[in-house]
């Protein structure tokens, strides 16, 4: 009765592949420098984790609603420009809010065009993503931001503060994590993303507005963009103007690597932690090991292709493609 | 029939009536806000302008058909950066110092073999594996661009050869070089997608995949030649722009995905395939060039440009999209 088939063994690999491959990767590399299962490291990568975590967590609502949010990376940039900039106009206890609402409203402005106007969210996130990097340059200039007064501001605690020992951008990141989790996995508006996600037509027939929960994901998403650009503009105290540049595809990266389909309906916050995990464990490996920074990114494509494929063979029953 | 036959028409049309809107805009409102006293029209300037549209131009041409195929491509940037290296690096090779300037040929067939062997490895990967091209060529870019950093490091390559410099920068019948070679592309693709098997081949699959592949055509294989097609263009690309600059860094390219995915959209390509034309991608790879000139020659800061194009971006998706429910609406009655 206990006996695996073969088929059954197959499926076990591709369901829980990522996972497997994960706990391969933390031993070589830890039987390759002792140093990398330390707390000291474990703690530095998820730290540095935290800011593509935070944003990976709002995009997980997106993709599972079916649509991409390539425009983030920008949208970040944004919110760390805005946020230097009137925290020295109008103190840090009106900054944030103020950078909230901002970058809320582009968010909000994205899901009207892909939620209530049904634009393609490629293109519209696409358009996006020069739009709003356009309004940083215009609103800062294109100048660096930077705080005058780097001593006199408690505004750092959010990137380079500790509470309990553990550093902050750590504790937001999880405690995100721990909230938005728990709204996508128990409550009704999680499980109507999933419905849209799913099936956006049986999810209309049975009474679930779709343009509204698209609408809220992308403020979801703009509410963690905002997040995260709170977390680099308190680390770094001062920013370029191109912060967030490309982080919109590793960020997707993250969460394809944590085994949510682009084509929706599928996908958890926790898979998405690990899928950041994943990506942050093994540049901070191979770094450790000696190898320079950029031979992650050829291990990333690799290990990307692979979880896509293996998830997809799964489903389909067979490793090779139907195409002749 | 009739709203058949007029919709993809008025499409193409569409883009080349932003282009001649874009171009009167700019020569009326240069005359009251350009500090430079030439025309925005001066025959200089355009035939620049043509020129400075190639290296995206011709990448979107091979995008086109990705995108009539219902695919995408990501990695082009990251392709254009490794032929680059490939091309200027080559040059200075050991084993090619015996053929002085005959060592020209030699590197661009390198460069370009380049892309397309780049280009067979995401085809390879969409047809074999089955995964959506969009997580293929997403994960190959970083893949790509790791290469190139793999190559040479954080440093620029670099090499200046003033044969190459000189034919580069040659103006034969008034045309500069680079205009030459976009010209040519978008002669070729043009015929591929409009007189060839091939050409049907595209639309049909990427109209209905499941009728493509019941209807006997080879779809793996098709796609592998679409992303090789792509891979050579992006290195031919590569080839025209760093035979004139003769450095590159490995960071170059990055984001030309996002310019030439929105030039073939601009142009009216559908990203669920299917539809779209050569003609119509070479309307919004100018009218995007018009609008990066135009907005420096009135005076605006250059940072508006990308604000522009993004919203243009998306008002012609909204348009497109209210057309063609009226188009709709005008079959049912």
């Amino acid at each position: 009765m206990a006996t695996l088939s073969k088929q059954d063994i197959g499926k076990i690999l591709a369901r829980q592949g990522i996972l497997i491959a994960f706990a391969f990767f933390i031993i070589g590399f830890t039987l390759a420098n002792g140093r990398f299962l330390s707390p000291d490291n474990v703690m530095g990568v998820v730290r540095s984790s935290a800011i593509l975590g935070v944003m990976a967590l709002g995009v997980t609502f997106v993709v599972i609603s079916g649509n991409l949010d390539l425009s983030v990376g920008s949208m970040m940039s944004f919110s760390t420009i805005v946020v230097l900039d009137l925290h020295d106009k109008i103190g840090p206890a009106l900054a944030i809010p103020a950078m909230f609402a901002m970058t809320l409203c582009l968010g909000a402005f994205i899901g009207f065009l892909v939620g209530y106007l049904k634009l393609n969210s490629l293109i519209v996130t696409l358009g996006m993503l020069s739009a709003i990097h356009g309004l940083t340059l215009t609103y800062s200039g294109g100048k660096n931001m930077d705080i005058a007064d780097k001593d006199g501001t408690w505004f750092d605690v959010f990137g380079q503060g500790t509470a309990l020992g553990i550093p902050v951008p750590i504790l937001i990141f999880l405690a995100l994590a721990a909230l938005l989790g728990i709204i996508l996995a128990k409550t009704p508006f999680g499980r109507k993303v999933y419905a849209v996600g799913g099936n956006g037509t049986a999810a209309t027939f049975s009474g679930i507005k779709r343009a509204r929960t698209v609408f809220f994901c992308y403020l979801m998403s703009a509410g963690c963009v905002a997040t995260a650009g709170l977390i680099q503009a308190s680390r770094s105290m001062g920013s370029q103007n191109t912060v967030g540049q490309g982080m919109e595809l590793e960020v997707l990266a993250a969460v394809i690597l944590g085994g949510a389909s682009l084509l929706g309906g599928s996908g958890t916050i926790f898979k998405t932690v690990i899928g950041v995990l994943i990506l942050g464990f093994i540049q901070n490996g191979l770094l450790l090991v000696g190898l320079q920074f950029y031979v992650q990114y050829v291990v990333t494509w690799v290990i990307i292709i692979l979880a896509v494929w293996l998830d997809i063979a799964a489903k389909r029953g067979k490793l090779w493609s139907n195409f002749a | 029939m009739q709203a058949g036959k007029m919709t993809p028409f008025i499409k193409t049309g569409a883009i080349w009536a932003f282009v001649v809107l874009e171009l009167i805009f700019f020569s009326v409102a240069g005359e009251f806000l350009s500090l430079s006293d030439k025309a925005f029209m001066d025959l200089d300037n355009m035939l620049l302008l043509l020129k400075q549209s190639a290296p995206i131009g011709i990448i979107a041409m091979g995008m086109t058909i990705i995108m009539i195929n219902g695919n995408i491509d990501l990695s082009v940037g990251a392709i254009f950066a490794l032929a680059a290296v490939i091309l200027l690096d080559s040059m200075s090779w050991a084993i090619f110092a015996g053929l002085g300037d005959w060592v020209i040929p030699v590197s661009w067939a390198l460069a370009l073999l380049t892309g397309v062997v780049l280009g067979a490895v995401n085809g390879l990967i969409v047809w074999k594996t089955g995964v959506d091209a969009f997580i293929v060529t997403l994960g190959s870019m970083l893949g790509f661009r790791g290469l190139v950093f793999m190559y040479n490091g954080e440093n620029p390559t670099s090499e200046l050869n003033w044969t190459l410099v000189d034919f580069a920068e040659a103006q034969f019948l008034g045309l500069h070089t680079a205009t030459w070679f976009l010209a040519a592309v978008t002669l070729v693709i043009w015929y591929v997608m409009t007189r060839t098997v091939h050409g049907r081949n595209a639309y049909a699959i990427g109209n209905n995949r499941e009728a493509a592949v019941n209807a006997g055509i080879r779809v793996g294989p098709h796609m592998m030649i679409n992303f090789m097609i792509i891979g050579f263009l992006a290195a031919l690309s590569a080839v025209v722009f760093y035979s004139e600059s003769g450095s590159v860094n490995p960071n170059d390219g990055q984001l030309y995905e996002l310019w030439v995915i929105t030039a073939v959209v601009l142009g009216g390509t559908k990203l669920t395939g299917g539809a779209g034309s050569i003609i119509g991608t070479l309307g919004g790879v100018l009218a995007i060039q018009l609008l990066r000139k135009g907005l420096g020659h009135i005076g605006a800061d250059t940072e508006t440009v990308n604000l522009v194009i993004g919203l243009i971006l998306i008002a012609v998706l909204f348009l497109d999209r209210q057309l063609n429910l009226k188009g709709k609406e005008e079959l049912k009655t």
